[in-house]
């Protein structure tokens, strides 16, 4: 393994920022050629964003380009397409397949790069009609999958092929790549069997003996440690640690990981002890089909005037409990509110029984973007509850009531300090951390017994994080409302939750008091990953 | 706010393409007298114009707000109205009565076909509009057969020789002809204001306007903005969205009684097959787009599609002496519908 030598790749305060969001601060990262570095993080704490600058990908010139310098071999390079980031020698595995389906490995191995053969036809017409040389084709593929170091049969059709040898497939893409001197693999191992993820760690060592750097993203921990020269730990946009694989532990990067040490502000807050109260509500075996976050198997109990948190690495499930107890997706099991059981399916019946829902999705199911605050904060209320509304004809007209719409928006204006011309303004025009307040006035509004919030905090800023958090701690405890809150920052759960269930796998890894160490919530969110 | 400022945002709001064809549209009526075409005459026939094809356009409304789009099936409305025209004569209603058993008559079939267009465009969400266009002209074929083999009677309506079958082109004297129109006509010289007909159009405006402010309609612009946060808010969308089919439909059956009552004719077989196309150029020419319409927009893409098509042939017409009206008709008001599906915008999501 050769690890000395000037670095391949050279990444020197790097920084970005998402409309004034900062996604990623100051970040310095050397790779030696050969080396394998291993980089892990919560969901959110910038690995992604950092690889997509590396690689050029086109939505981070769209939104305003990075700061910082990147160095290959020595010199100074700027990728604004992923070709130019290929042509550099830069390959890049994708945790979503970008393969096509009705062409069979080797064809999808050399797509666009096939070596071809002149006919009488192209030498008239030009090169686009030549045909291709299916024996070099053959041979190539075979030398990348050779070098892969893992069987995979080349002339399966890829939609028949098993999850594992696709991820290979795309590997092996990569590799028949001539001038391929750095790896990219997001997640590789996440859709691997055992057996698979042992050949992929085999042939990540393979590429590095030849030479070829890679970089490596997982939550399987173990595998860092196994495969790794370097782990790099990131979490908030900050690089908090690099260091050899040797010096370093599976608990320690967890703890990195998931946050600082306690600090006096969430150590000394106030945990109540909620064991003893009522259950207010049931859920049994509860399965969502929800793409990307299907949940398997969840029995929970939720506490009357509680705040609950639920955390969990991405894609484990952790949404898909709110999102299927509401309606919004496929559901099945059994649910009981005080004692009554809920139907699922059935959004309305749900939203009838006083829950509400604050969405993940803020712009998708959160907020009418097109329309002005008022609507946003009345409407579900206007709807489920007949608030805001002036009857005529002994009922039979529903008359907007847009005076009462307009106090009621601008109290929650006043209240969460939402920034807005006014309350006629368009929800589209407001920041993140704004529109965010605005799906919290309109679950207030509802005045619900039970309230869900889906990643309340996700893409604002510390400033607005601070005041949804806060708002959401006085709604509880001023109306005592029961609060779930679904969240991939453990460090925000910690803050405002009483106990915090965590997610992995599709089912409740275990329920932890909010005080309890980092390293005891990593350890569950790392024990059923998927 | 300076005035000049004040200016620039109302003409911001009003909209370049609306600014642009207000534009013609006032020059065309400057030029008028100049080339030897009467004034008045051509004011009152805009007026008259507005009158009949407000509703269809109006008819474009519901759908708009509830996100099925544009309302490319209007002929299905089209012909409910027709078979509520052609049964009232049928039964041997005449004078105003017969316009108003027409209403009554359509209203059923405007329902119960609103609601099947409503249940087909529930299975194809996304594609309505595409859909929308070939239901309505599937319809009209199928019923320029049902015209012919329906069992009509009234010497009035069907083949002379035949005596069976209707015709093309029916005439409404006697039955509802001016129908609305006559009621508290104003003429001022070679102006004629069918008072009646606007008053109708005010009445069917006023009540969508109202609809949208009720606790229903607020539901329909809500589904139409985004389906998903109605749906997360508890609104039944599918059935939001049938309601606004049911609702246009039954628009477009009243709108095609009020332009025959104008135009003083019924016209079966292909005559409903090109009617979408103008109420739809119209209200996007008056600053709708694919989910957001005003009765603003309604009043104002009338009057412009209107004006611009009854005063550009006239016009040209005295321009360049030759009687070729149809041909700069068709040139003018397909252009316009070109026009306003290049301005087709949609609303963010």
């Amino acid at each position: 393994m050769e690890t000395n030598g000037a670095p391949l790749l050279k990444m020197q305060g790097i920084k970005k920022d998402f409309f004034g969001n900062q996604v990623l601060a100051d970040i310095n990262l050397e790779l030696k050629a050969g080396e394998v570095l291993g980089l892990c993080g919560e969901n959110g704490a910038g690995k992604s964003t950092l690889m997509k600058i590396l690689f050029g990908a086109t939505d981070i010139a769209e939104t305003g380009g990075y700061e910082g310098d990147i160095y290959l071999d020595g010199q100074k390079v700027s990728f604004s397409t992923p070709f130019e980031a290929i042509e550099a020698g830069i390959g890049m595995v994708h945790q979503e397949f970008s393969l096509i389906p009705g062409f069979d490995a080797t064809e999808n191995i050399l797509l666009n790069r096939e070596p071809e053969k002149y006919n009488f036809i192209s030498e008239i017409f030009g090169d686009r009609l030549n045909t291709l040389d299916r024996g070099a084709m053959d041979e190539r593929a075979r030398e990348a999958v050779d070098k892969m170091g893992v069987a995979i049969d080349r002339h399966m059709m890829i939609n028949t092929m098993p999850v594992g040898h696709k991820q290979f497939t795309e590997i092996a893409r990569e590799l028949s790549k001539e001038q391929l001197r750095l790896l990219i693999l997001d997640e590789p191992t996440a859709v691997l069997t055992e057996r698979e993820a042992v050949a992929l760690l085999d042939s990540i060592k393979s590429m590095s003996e030849r030479g070829i750097s890679v970089i490596f993203i997982t939550h399987r921990l173990q595998e860092i440690l196994t495969v790794c020269d370097t782990v790099a730990v990131m979490r908030d946009g900050v690089l908090v640690e690099c260091v050899p694989s040797s010096e370093t532990s599976i608990t320690q990067i967890t703890k990195r990981m998931v946050g600082r040490e306690m600090n006096a502000s969430t150590s000394q807050r106030e945990i109540r002890n909620t064991e003893d109260s009522k259950t207010v509500l049931k859920i049994e075996k509860l399965w969502v089909d929800m793409p990307g976050e299907t949940v398997r198997n969840v029995s929970l109990d939720v506490k009357e005037g509680e705040i609950l948190g639920i955390g969990g690495l991405a894609g484990q499930g952790k949404l898909g409990i709110p999102n299927g107890i509401m309606g919004l997706y496929e559901a099945g099991g059994r649910v009981e509110f005080d004692g009554k059981e809920i139907p699922l399916n059935s959004p309305r019946v749900c939203l009838d029984s006083s829950f509400a829902f604050v969405s993940e999705d803020r712009r998708g199911v959160g907020l009418l973007l097109d329309e002005s605050l008022e609507w946003n904060v009345a409407f579900p209320a206007m709807q489920i509850q007949n608030k805001f509304l002036k009857k005529y004809l002994g009922g039979l007209i529903n008359w907007r009531d847009e005076k009462a719409i307009r106090e009621v928006t601008e109290k929650y204006i006043d209240e969460l300090q939402i920034k807005c011309t006014s309350s006629k303004q368009n929800a589209k025009e407001l920041s993140g951390g704004n529109q965010q307040k605005v799906c919290l006035a309109k679950a207030f509004a509802l005045e619900p017994r039970l309230l869900f919030v889906s990643e309340p905090t996700r893409g604002i800023d510390v400033g607005a994080k601070a005041l949804v958090l806060e708002a959401l701690r006085r709604f509880n405890r001023e109306s005592g409302v029961t609060v779930v809150m679904v969240s991939s920052e453990l460090e925000e759960l910690r803050q405002i939750c009483d106990r915090i269930a965590i997610v992995s796998g599709g089912r409740i890894s275990g329920i932890l008091p909010a005080d309890s160490t980092t390293e005891d919530f990593g350890t569950l969110m790392l024990m059923g990953v998927i | 706010m300076t005035m000049k400022e004040r200016i620039t945002a109302s003409f911001k709001e009003f909209g370049l393409p609306r600014l642009i064809i207000t534009g013609f549209l006032v020059l065309l009526l400057i030029i008028a007298p100049f080339v030897g075409s009467d004034l008045p005459t051509q004011i009152s026939n805009i007026i008259n114009r507005f009158s009949w094809n407000g509703i269809l356009v109006l008819a474009m409304v519901p759908m708009v707000h509830s996100g099925c789009g544009l309302n490319f099936g209007l002929p299905l409305g089209i012909i409910s109205g027709l078979l509520g025209a052609t049964l009232s004569i049928e039964l041997g209603f005449t004078g105003g009565l017969s316009f108003l058993m027409a209403i009554i008559i359509a209203t059923p079939f405007a329902l119960v076909f609103g609601a099947l267009y409503g249940w087909l465009l529930k299975k194809i969400k996304g594609g309505e509009m595409m859909i929308a266009t070939y239901v309505g002209f599937s319809s009209v074929s199928l019923m320029c057969m049902m015209w012919l083999v329906l069992p009509y009677h009234s010497p009035n309506m069907v083949w002379g020789l035949a005596g069976k079958g209707l015709r093309t082109t029916i005439s409404l004297e006697g039955y509802f002809d001016q129908a609305l129109a006559g009621i508290a006509q104003i003429n001022i010289g070679n102006i004629s204001i069918p008072t009646g007909t606007l008053l109708f159009f005010a009445l069917l405006a006023f009540a969508i306007w109202a609809f949208l402010h009720t606790r229903t309609g607020t539901a329909m612009t809500a589904v139409g903005s985004n389906p998903k946060f109605a749906k997360a808010a508890g609104i039944n969308v599918d059935w939001i969205r049938m309601l606004s089919v049911i609702m246009s439909t039954w628009l477009a059956a009243i709108g095609i009684l009020v332009y025959e009552q104008g135009f003083g004719f019924i016209q079966l077989y292909m005559a409903p097959f090109y009617m979408a196309l103008p109420a739809v150029s119209a209200i996007l020419i008056g600053g709708a787009s694919v989910n957001k319409a005003s009765i603003m927009n309604v009043i104002v893409g009338t009057i412009l599609f209107q004006g611009i098509v009854t005063m550009t042939p006239t016009v040209m017409n005295n321009i360049i002496h030759m009687d070729m009206s149809e041909v700069i008709r068709i040139i003018a008001s397909m252009g316009m519908i070109l026009f306003a599906l290049t301005r087709k915008t949609e609303a963010s999501r």
